[in-house]
């Protein structure tokens, strides 16, 4: 069985398999880390129990997303090795410095800290509980640095030498960590795990609130989710604007297959809204089109000559209909999401906030917006940077290990399975956590351990017991 | 002039230690969880592990990157060449990893994830000491490539090894449990701790006949006059450490054993160091051809130096916010 297969094609399917379920828990776990850390900070801050009872109730569902996180990234580190052993000998040298930055500097923060958040509030008291949750988050920043910054080398290669056994060697280090694209990548990625986490958030609240508009710990999430909404899409809608920019200017044949431009345009490209993108036929189909737009965007120039593909050889093509409609999936859902904060603001001044049950609906159909967005958004960057893994350098079939058909195509079987068995459980239990409310008193991963409020209860909290939560 | 390749030899080593004496025992409690059926006793047993878990895994994470920093050639041709025990051992690791919360999450499925937790700690366990055995047994190179087919890595040698890990982590799990639990519980992990023993020691007998029989070099690096001065000590301490070991079990000193049993892991961990030396891929690939250039190791020294010590300190911390027997029902769930 699976002789006939290709390899290059089940390493790649494994690789986007096991790496798009592992995207999703960071983007929540980056996400929830930094709302967690805010929660806390409110609570020994104002003393206000409703702040508590959000942050042991995010933190039941953070204990699960992060859980899930851990197993499938540890999967991710060894699988460099064991799919892409050619990437790995050639490009270790700069790649896996980078990635043991990220273990020493950010999972170990993390997993160090992890145990004390999740478990030690009665044990060390708030402020050094405060300082776990505080490390937690910092970590997940630091893992997003990191592997980001690994990624956008691979992307946008600066900084390297190649020395005799073919290997890339860092020339310059700082040249390296901060290559061309890494700080666009970064703030796009780090707005999209906030945005991502904010919607989550946003829909739970919703969800209660349409049930009961009284509730207080789904009025303070929906708000806070709302805020978010409202303020980060447009400058993430902004973010992603200069991401392209730069990759217009490092990787132009990524543009060239987002945007459809199979045909150079010497007089102005136009924008391709909707179309079918034929690759062996190397045009688009049914195109609807605004003229002169494309250079508009991306040239800020309505004239300004694009392009296209039919100036690059054909062997370096990118896919061009997987990056052209994900690209649309994700920049559609850009605009959704910069819709739902524009109306909720409006919502916030009508004084209907907490009433409105389109909102409400609206805000709950846009739960796993974030998510979507995710993986579309990296489909679209991975897909559009082929033929290559460090691009215009190393071809992605010249990557791979030197593995039999039958090898791959079992893992990837076996990964299928156990992935969708068991993060579909997980998936289950993390809705189930959802669909109750907070409620007063409300008890983190610890549950069972018997409270001793005097022990918890910030120096503030002495003063402020008495305010409605 | 310190040779940056031999310290970075070191590093990974001392990492891939951290994590067997660290996941070593809580993969063994895993491992254990079907001799233990009552409820009550999987909770604490459990919790004894679940705040320090994820660090612990950390440390595989970075032998994995740290050897792909360090040596590129050494994992590019090890990984392929252990492709099925590394994907199986990844898969235990998602299945017991994810077991620690979602059996908290359901009454329902409760035993379904504490067969997942063992399963999965069990496929982790055989898969890392298969992995060592073909390792140790020796990979085919082609070039810059592994060279063999995906099936090389089982043998007789390595499914010895591979049970040999499972002894040797069972040990390390049942004298945890002796470590954190009390009365009924701990009564139970003694009697295990006593016949784990005994079978990490068949194992480590069986493996250290074996070994000389793989590769000449290793029966001359072990028994050959003068290197006999620096080998024979292994074996002799072994032994000195089994009677302290036993001593302490049978005069149930509650915190001893788990850490003489770690010693006998440090001593068969410095005994295979011994047999391995200077080679990364055995008699293929020596440290010094592997080796990252030297700017990338020195580039990563500095992180080391500065932060594997904060690392330590913050780890030893958590140990210590969760010191202490575990009791039943004061769980952290």
């Amino acid at each position: 069985m699976f002789e006939g297969f290709d390899p290059v094609i089940l390493a790649r399917a494994q690789f986007a398999f096991t790496m798009s379920f592992h995207i999703i828990f960071p983007a929540f776990s980056i996400g929830l880390a930094s709302y967690l850390a805010v929660l806390e900070a409110l609570w020994l801050w104002t003393g206000r129990d409703v702040f508590l009872n959000l942050f042991n109730y995010w933190l039941k569902i953070f204990a699960i997303a992060f859980g899930m996180g851990v197993v499938s990234g540890i999967v991710m580190s060894y699988q460099f090795g064991t799919n892409w052993s050619a990437f790995s000998d050639k490009a270790g040298p700069i790649i896996g410095p980078l990635m043991a930055y990220e273990v020493l500097t950010a999972f170990f923060l993390e997993a160090g800290f992890l145990g004390v958040m999740l478990f030690g509030l009665e044990r060390v008291g708030p402020r050094l509980h405060f300082f776990a949750t505080l490390m937690v988050a910092i970590g997940t920043l630091f893992s997003a640095f990191w592997i980001l910054s690994a990624n956008s080398w691979m992307q946008t290669p600066t900084g390297y030498t190649i020395n005799a056994a073919g290997q890339f060697v860092a020339a310059d280090w700082w040249k390296v960590i901060f290559n061309p694209s890494f700080p666009y990548r970064l703030v796009h990625m780090v707005l999209a795990a906030y945005l991502t986490t904010a919607f989550v958030v946003g829909a739970v609240g919703a969800w209660h609130l349409l049930k009961d508009t009284r509730l207080p710990g789904p009025r303070v999430m929906f708000s806070m989710a709302m805020w978010m909404a409202t303020l980060v899409a447009p400058l993430q809608i902004l973010a992603g604007d200069q991401h392209g920019l730069n990759t217009l200017e490092h990787q132009p044949t990524k543009i060239m297959a987002m945007e459809g431009h199979f045909e150079s345009h010497p007089h102005g490209a136009p924008l391709i809204l909707f179309g079918i993108p034929s690759q062996a036929e190397g045009r688009v189909n049914y195109a609807i089109e605004i003229p002169k737009l494309g250079s508009l965007i991306l040239k800020h120039d309505l004239n300004a000559p694009m392009a296209g593909l039919d100036t690059v050889p054909r062997e370096n093509w990118p896919p061009v209909p997987v990056t052209f409609w994900s690209f649309r999936i994700m920049v559609g859902i850009g605009f959704l999401m910069l819709g739902l904060g524009l109306l909720s603001l409006f919502m916030r001044f009508r004084g209907k906030f907490y009433e409105s049950r389109f909102l409400h609906i609206f805000a709950l159909a846009m739960g796993p917006a974030g998510f979507i967005a995710v993986l579309a958004g990296w489909v679209t960057t991975e897909t559009g940077r082929q033929p290559f893994t460090v691009f215009g350098l190393l071809r992605t079939s010249d990557s791979v290990s030197p593995l039999a058909a039958p090898a791959v195509a079992s893992s990837l079987i076996a990964f299928a399975i156990v992935y969708f068995l068991v993060f579909a459980a997980g998936t289950i239990y993390l809705l189930r956590l959802m669909a109750v409310p907070p409620h007063h008193d409300e008890q983190g991963p610890a549950g069972n351990v018997p409270s001793r409020a005097a022990g918890i209860t910030p120096a503030v909290g002495a003063t402020a017991s008495g305010r409605a939560s | 002039m310190i040779d940056i390749a031999v310290v970075w030899a070191f590093i990974i080593a001392f990492s891939v230690f951290v994590y067997v004496v660290m996941d070593g025992f809580d993969l063994g409690l895993g491992m254990l969880f079907p001799l233990f059926p009552k409820k009550e006793d999987r909770d604490v047993m459990m919790n004894s592990v679940a705040p320090v878990w994820d660090g612990n895994e950390t440390w595989l994470v970075l032998g994995g990157g740290g050897l792909m920093a360090a040596f590129p050639l050494a994992y590019a041709v090890l990984m392929p060449a252990l492709y099925t025990p590394m994907i199986v051992m990844l898969l235990g690791l998602v299945f017991r990893g994810v077991a620690f919360e979602f059996r908290w999450r359901t009454t329902r499925e409760r035993n379904l994830w504490d067969i997942a937790f063992a399963g999965g700690s069990l496929m982790a366990t055989l898969a890392q000491g298969v992995a060592l055995g073909a390792i140790l047994q020796g990979i085919t190179v082609n070039g810059r490539h592994y060279g063999g087919g995906w099936w090389d890595w089982l043998t007789p040698f390595s499914v010895l090894t591979g049970l040999a890990l499972m002894a040797g982590y069972g040990l390390l799990g049942a004298t945890w449990l002796v470590l954190k639990t009390e009365g009924a519980l701990r009564d139970r992990a003694y009697r295990l701790s006593w016949w784990l023993l005994f079978a990490m020691l068949a194992a480590i007998g069986l493996v250290s006949i074996a070994t000389p029989f793989l590769d000449a070099e290793y029966a001359r690096r072990w028994f050959a006059w003068p290197n006999i001065i620096l080998t024979a000590p292994v074996p002799i301490a072994v032994a000195a450490i089994t009677a302290l070991l036993m001593r302490s079990l049978a005069a149930k000193q509650d915190y001893r054993p788990f850490f003489l049993s770690l010693a006998l892991f440090a001593l068969s961990y410095a005994g295979l160091g011994i047999s391995m030396w200077p080679y990364i891929v055995p008699r293929s690939i020596t440290i010094w051809q592997a080796a990252s250039p030297d700017n990338s190791l020195h580039f990563m020294s500095y992180g080391v130096a500065v932060l594997v010590p904060i690392i330590l300190g913050y780890t030893a911390w958590a140990y210590y916010v969760f010191r202490g027997k575990v009791r039943a029902g004061a769980g952290y769930h």
